[in-house]
């Protein structure tokens, strides 16, 4: 019995280890691909259009995303924590959350047919852990927002200079 | 009903202001969802049910407070933020707040 609860932790570590690594592999490829489908929608955190821009329709999108830390990467990270400093595992989680809202943004807003978002903001918040001892499951909400406006392709094409 | 989160409606110019109008909801996670993402975040990932959640009630919030400009005679809502706390274990809360206008 207590070869078994001696080994829980360092499997539970490995296999979470693997699979985390897995899904974040293919996370980013999933990101690659529609990344480089997404150029035609052009997104900046200006807010004021450019007086040679006519927008005739404008509308609020915002693209979302929950995302956990694995088991672990979170170990790691309590390690680091130890000695302080920078906590590299945290960072591509964070930067793959952003991606994603981003381009779920952007998605939202080709579907109604927008081509430009204007004053883009990214917002982070720590959702509580469901158990007052402070365990329990936890994420972090990206949520990415701006106002959608349609601009003639050839005025906006001169103002950028490429597509994207 | 108009709805941005910047200063002016782009192409349009605001003829009348009514002030701050705002919309929030309090939701708690489904216990459903809630084992999903319990084991969702030992592998990690993102919680979709979570994501779907939220998007839901920040939908309910936008709508809440459309209807309260609406109620004061806007057409357009700009300016608008948001914010989200977490007020109890397992629960969140969602707020958007932005200024009523009217716009030709």
């Amino acid at each position: 019995m207590e070869v078994i609860s001696l080994l829980v932790t360092p499997v539970l570590l490995f296999g979470t280890w693997l699979t985390g690594s897995l899904l974040e592999r293919r996370h980013l490829e999933s990101l690659r691909l529609l990344e480089s489908g997404s150029r035609d929608v052009l997104a900046i955190t200006i807010e004021d259009v450019p007086p040679e821009w006519t927008v005739e329709s404008c509308e609020l999108v915002i693209g979302n995303v929950v995302i956990s830390q694995d088991y672990f990467k979170r170990f790691a990270a309590a390690m680091k924590g130890i000695v302080g400093g920078r906590i590299g595992v945290y960072e591509p989680l964070l930067e793959r959350a952003r991606r994603e809202a981003l381009l779920r943004m952007k998605g939202v807003a080709h579907a109604r047919g927008y081509n430009t978002i204007i004053n883009v903001r990214i917002e982070t918040s720590p959702l509580a852990r469901s158990r007052g001892d402070g365990k329990g499951t936890a994420g972090v909400e990206i949520m990415a927002f701006g106002t959608a406006i349609d601009v003639d392709y050839a005025t906006r094409l001169q103002m950028t200079g490429t597509s994207a | 009903m108009i709805i941005s989160n910047t200063q002016e409606i782009p192409g349009k110019s605001i003829i009348e202001f009514f002030g701050v109008v705002s919309g929030s909801t309090v939701r708690a996670k489904h216990i459903g969802s809630d084992i999903g993402a319990a084991l969702k975040n030992v592998v990690g990932g993102e919680l979709k049910g979570y994501t779907e959640l939220l998007t839901e009630a920040r939908g309910e919030a936008i709508r809440r407070m459309s209807r309260q400009a609406e109620e004061q005679g806007a057409n357009a809502i700009v300016n608008v933020r948001f914010a989200t706390s977490s007020v109890a274990q397992g629960a969140a809360e969602l707020f958007a707040y932005g200024t009523a206008v009217r716009v030709e």
